[in-house]
């Protein structure tokens, strides 16, 4: 495992399209605590970009990239060793099969970390419910969680139990989860992550954009201020969706054209 | 090289990214030993054009027929041209271990089976040379870790690699493992390398009547059964 408070950085080289041309762009450094988004239309290789830092690839993956651990090749137990490697990925098809109650869950991730892991149930527990509105209780069954209580508890299990300094997340955004919260606390604990989206607001809100087409990074954005205007009213249109679909969700026929 | 492991558990997955890895350095055959069904071969012909074989064990047990056309196999894979030969496991009770000593064995389990599946599987594991895990896309950290902790309690020195075979992620280990493998013992020292339970028993022979008291052999009561193997 990493050191919590040990500067690192991953940098991701360039690798060819799906043609086999050369992608051009310069390395991509990341760091503790910034917010990343690859967008792209599907099948543009945004998922095999998260895939290769999730493997440390060394030009052995499909994309050819190369991915350095502070500047240089990791260490084989990195992309092995879950325990060890400093990302972890949610998807959307991340599951826990174990017949287990939530905090038979954490206990038993806990345990691995031996003495270290004392306490941690408790705080991926309470990480998780500040990401989902929907109280996640420690004696619910993991699998009768819904979709937004079980990313939030994996992105908190990531956090807290794994400690992993990068966290990598594959379309989570529509599963019911606070992203603001989210990209807030990570912020605050100086983690990375980086998301796969289709989302316009996370999209907005991460510091970087990297556009991905035909399997290769066809440019890294830093918009910064210049969609600060854009970003308020996304925001906005964002919130009138998310109280639409409370409304719908409490069973109401939405009327008349003042609803948002 | 062998490959063994449950069924479902992503052997031909893993094998197509080992013949991908091969590439045009070594030429590979592929021999699948089966029960009643197999496709693996015309599926790996079909994608790699190379040689490919299949057996049928039948009335065998099939770690049985390995055993016994595993020199055959040998041979005719030499005929082929082949650099490298491949032999699938039909993977069913997973206590006999069909590798062979001086040869690459693969053990695949996939992460799907349960965080104490690897116990069950312990001498398949212990005496393989790296433990594919397959499916680990599909499954939460917490649980990887488990799960390789228990491959970890089967043997503690175990290679363990990770992976998504179907996209073929965190394979680098195992490419290393086989482009470090030497060539196959082919002298008559080459043996199994563990003690399968094989025996010629009156089930084996297709007596069908229950009950100990109607077999002869190896023979167990209730209050006997309890001759837990725990590995070489």
């Amino acid at each position: 495992m990493i050191e919590r408070n040990a500067k690192i950085t991953i940098t991701v080289h360039p690798g060819t399209s799906k043609g086999g041309e050369l992608e051009n762009f310069d390395p991509i450094d990341i760091n503790p605590g910034d917010t990343i988004s690859i967008v792209g239309p599907t099948g543009s290789g945004k998922t095999a970009f998260i895939n290769d830092i999730e493997v440390f690839a060394q030009g052995d993956t499909v994309t050819g990239r190369r991915i350095d651990f502070n500047g240089e090749a990791p260490p084989d137990e990195f992309s092995r060793d879950p325990a060890r490697k400093p990302v972890a990925m949610i998807t959307q098809n991340t599951k826990c099969l174990a017949d287990l109650t939530v905090r038979e869950f954490l206990d038993m991730h806990a345990s691995i970390r031996g003495s270290a892991g004392e306490g941690m149930a408790e705080r991926a527990l309470d990480l998780a419910n500040g990401f989902t509105g929907e109280k996640i209780d420690a004696r619910f069954k993991m699998s009768s969680l819904s979709g937004g209580q079980t990313r939030s508890l994996m992105i908190a299990d990531a956090v807290a139990i794994s400690d992993a300094p990068i966290l990598l997340l594959d379309e989570i955004e529509n599963a019911g989860i606070f992203r603001d919260a989210v990209i807030a606390t990570l912020r605050s604990l100086e983690r990375a992550v980086i998301f796969v989206t289709h989302d316009p607001y996370v999209s907005m809100i991460s510091d970087r954009r990297i556009v991905m087409r035909d399997g290769r990074v066809e440019s890294v954005l830093r918009p910064r201020d210049s969609e600060r205007e854009a970003l308020a009213s996304v925001r906005g249109m964002d919130e009138a969706l998310s109280r639409v679909r409370e409304r719908i969700r409490a069973g109401e026929v939405i009327t008349g054209g003042g609803a948002l | 090289m062998v490959v063994a492991g449950p069924p479902s558990a992503g052997k031909t997955a893993v094998i197509k990214n080992m013949i991908r890895h091969l590439g045009g350095r070594a030429k590979a055959a592929y021999l699948k030993i089966d029960v009643v069904a197999a496709f693996e071969d015309e599926e790996l012909r079909a994608e790699f054009g190379i040689p490919t074989k299949k057996v049928y064990s039948g009335d065998l047990c099939p770690d049985h027929m390995g055993i016994m056309v595993v020199r055959d196999a040998i041979d005719w894979a030499e005929g082929e041209g082949a650099d490298v030969l491949i032999l699938e496991s039909a993977g069913l009770c997973l206590r006999c271990t069909p590798y062979i000593t001086g040869s690459l064995g693969i053990c695949v389990v996939s992460a799907l089976s349960g965080t104490r599946a690897p116990l069950k599987m312990a001498p398949m594991i212990a005496l393989s040379d790296a433990c594919i895990v397959t499916k680990t896309d599909l499954i939460s950290q917490a649980e990887k870790e488990v799960f390789r902790e228990s491959i970890r309690r089967v043997s503690p020195e175990m290679d363990i690699v990770e992976t998504n075979a179907v996209q073929g992620t965190g394979l680098r280990h195992l490419y290393r493992l086989m482009d470090s493998a030497g060539a196959a013992e082919d002298s008559p020292a080459a043996e199994l390398r563990g003690s399968p339970p094989l025996g010629v028993c009156t089930v084996c022979i297709g007596k069908k009547d229950i009950g100990w008291q109607s077999h002869f052999g190896v023979i167990r009561r209730i209050e006997d059964a309890d001759n837990v193997y725990r590995g070489e």
